[in-house]
């Protein structure tokens, strides 16, 4: 497992060194030395902010190219529901998952069924005396790895089950083995992603060792393939097997809905998320069941590697589920099915400290207090020109030796009027 | 013995609303920032909102005083009045004489203080009536 595993990358040559990403990202996880930015690997949750706001297309997300699924002889296409949410007028969720699979895969497998197994999973969990309330959602991995670095007393709240995309890759791997008396070295999982969170998720999984998943594809870059595709029509294939509530994970809200549960709380927008937790952490809400929270705007609709419109892509979801049968997940998922699969985590989440100054108390003290020190002498204006997201994240670069105090605008210029008026002085008194 | 310590304090206004939260806010931050153990953290968080609350809804006005050092987080809360007439009687779980007005913003429970003693390990409270009222809480880190 590679801990430092990002799928949020920069693209050195295009960076402009402006500030617009450092400002913007939640855990003040970039900054701009010599003109470029850069991320801070222990700190970036990759949520994918800084990709959505930069100007200049610098920021880019690292998925598998198309062309890495002929790695194997059998591949099967693990679409997002939100996918389904890309195509404005697409009628049906088996024109899409049968558009995909001729793209060059031999079967789809929707992530919205393992959402089903997930959801009943939850409702189960939720049954038990003595969980932690609220629950947190496992399902957006920018948000559990915001609460690795930032909220690591609510490391207990979140939910110990596998994402849906791990779940729907375990099943659709047996089945295709089985079906086809094949090797599952042979057939290659993957998913087709929103966010480069879950990227990275596949590559560096939370909560249990290897990830089921062979790969990711951007729905980004699957968009313009499987748009030509749906073009051309041809007979539909009868492949779609979720119920409406396991497509509906595509939306902020659906994960709740899904488990049937009045007393929960959906989020979505990453501050948002994060001025929730504070309230959780506070005890404000432990009256509550169970918690979604979504770094993306709408969910995972409005996800940064998606195209459509995040509104769009909801409205188009929430049509397309009407028209389904409204099985709900407790029904359509056999309470015998969750001992099936390996469906829950294996590993604990670990918190990864990412505010810690120090692991001696006595020394993060020290720190703390040169910090402080530093930071009185800096204008509090926040304004970036540094290259730090604020005048107290400038302060702890200068006292980790990262920054000087004259990356400080205000301060060099306070330093070059005193220099401008010794020069005056100076000249003055040679002139007598 | 500990040479070095951190010390903040945050003035907290009556009625204060629109920033409740906000001094716990930034002693949660201090306490994360130097490495706090997560079973301590939680449990002074839930003190120290509830410790900020009270100032915000029952006093005058107040002080609230973060001092770590390497063995203790010490929190400390005092107040400018009215006082607490019979301390006995406000410790006790879900008596409150918070107005309604402040209920329906979903306070009021009349747990803050029971929970605030359950939650530290070192305790106390002393209160004159028109004078104000001191709260000391104390969490070992070791
Ligand atoms: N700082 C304070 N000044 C005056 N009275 C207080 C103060 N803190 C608590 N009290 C009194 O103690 C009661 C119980 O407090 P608490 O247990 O926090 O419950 P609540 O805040 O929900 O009323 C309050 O209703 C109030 O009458
Ligand atoms: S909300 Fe969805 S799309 Fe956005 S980061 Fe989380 S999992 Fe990815
Ligand atoms: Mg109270």
């Amino acid at each position: 497992m590679n801990k430092a595993y990002h799928s949020v990358r920069l693209e050195k040559e295009r960076c402009m060194g402006c500030t617009t990403c450092l400002k913007r990202c939640p855990t003040e996880a970039i900054r701009v030395r010599d003109g470029r930015a850069h991320i801070i690997d222990e700190l970036c949750i990759d949520c994918g902010e800084c990709i959505r706001v930069c100007p200049h297309h610098a920021k880019v997300a690292l998925t598998d190219p198309f062309d890495s699924i002929r790695r194997f002889p059998y591949r099967i296409a693990l679409p997002a529901p939100s996918l389904y949410g890309q195509f404005k007028s697409l009628g049906s969720i088996n024109r899409a998952l049968t558009g995909l699979r001729r793209l060059g895969f031999d079967a789809v497998f929707e992530v919205a069924r393992g959402a089903d197994v997930v959801s009943r999973a939850l409702i189960e969990r939720l049954k038990r005396p003595n969980v932690p309330k609220p629950l947190i959602s496992a399902a957006c991995p920018a948000i559990v790895r915001l609460i690795q670095a930032r909220f690591p007393d609510l490391i207990d709240h979140v939910v110990d089950i596998r994402q849906p995309m791990e779940v729907a890759a375990l099943m659709a791997k047996r089945e295709f083995c089985q079906q086809h008396g094949v090797a599952p070295e042979e057939v290659g999982c993957f998913f087709i992603t929103p966010c480069p969170a879950k990227m990275t998720a596949i590559r560096s999984p939370i909560g249990h060792e290897k990830s089921a998943l062979d790969g990711a594809i951007s729905i980004m870059e699957i968009y313009g393939r499987l748009a030509a595709q749906l073009r051309k029509g041809g007979e539909e294939e009868s492949l779609c097997g979720a119920t409406p509530y396991g497509v509906g994970w595509a939306n902020s809200g659906g994960e709740a809905a899904a488990i049937h549960s009045e007393n929960s709380m959906a989020v979505d927008g990453i501050e948002n998320v994060i001025r929730v937790l504070e309230e959780i952490e506070n005890n404000r809400l432990n009256d509550l069941d169970f918690f979604e929270g979504q770094a993306c705007t709408g969910g995972c609709v409005g996800g940064p590697l998606t195209f459509e419109n995040g509104y769009v892509a909801k409205n188009t979801i929430r049509k397309l589920t009407e028209r389904m049968e409204h099985t709900r997940p407790e029904a359509a998922v056999d309470a015998s099915a969750l001992n099936k699969y390996p469906i829950y985590n294996t590993l604990p989440i670990e918190p990864t400290n990412g505010m810690r100054l120090d692991d001696n108390i006595v020394e993060a003290m020290r720190k703390m207090e040169r910090i402080e020190q530093i930071a009185k002498e800096l204008p509090g204006y926040d304004c970036g020109s540094c290259g730090s997201p604020t005048c107290r994240t400038l302060a702890e670069d200068i006292a980790n030796g990262y920054a000087g105090e004259m990356d400080c605008i205000y301060r060099l210029k306070s330093r070059l009027q005193v220099m401008a008026q010794q020069m005056v002085e100076l000249s003055e008194r040679t002139r007598k | 013995m500990a040479d070095v310590s951190i010390l903040e304090t945050f003035d907290v206004e009556r009625g204060a609303f629109e920033t409740a939260g906000e001094a716990s806010a930034t002693i949660k931050r201090t306490l994360k920032r130097l490495g706090v153990d997560v079973g301590i953290l939680r449990r002074v968080a839930v003190a120290t909102y509830e410790v900020e609350l009270n100032l915000i809804i029952h006093s005058l006005g107040g002080r609230l005083e973060l001092a770590v050092d390497e063995n203790w987080v010490r929190v400390t809360s005092r107040d400018r009045g009215p006082g607490i007439p019979d301390i006995d009687k406000a410790m006790t779980e879900g008596y409150s004489t918070a107005p309604e007005d402040v209920r329906t913003l979903g306070f009021g429970a009349g747990m803050g203080l029971p929970n605030m003693k359950r939650n530290a390990d070192d305790f106390s409270i002393a209160s004159e009536v028109g004078v104000g009222t001191t709260i000391c809480m104390g969490f070992k880190l070791r």
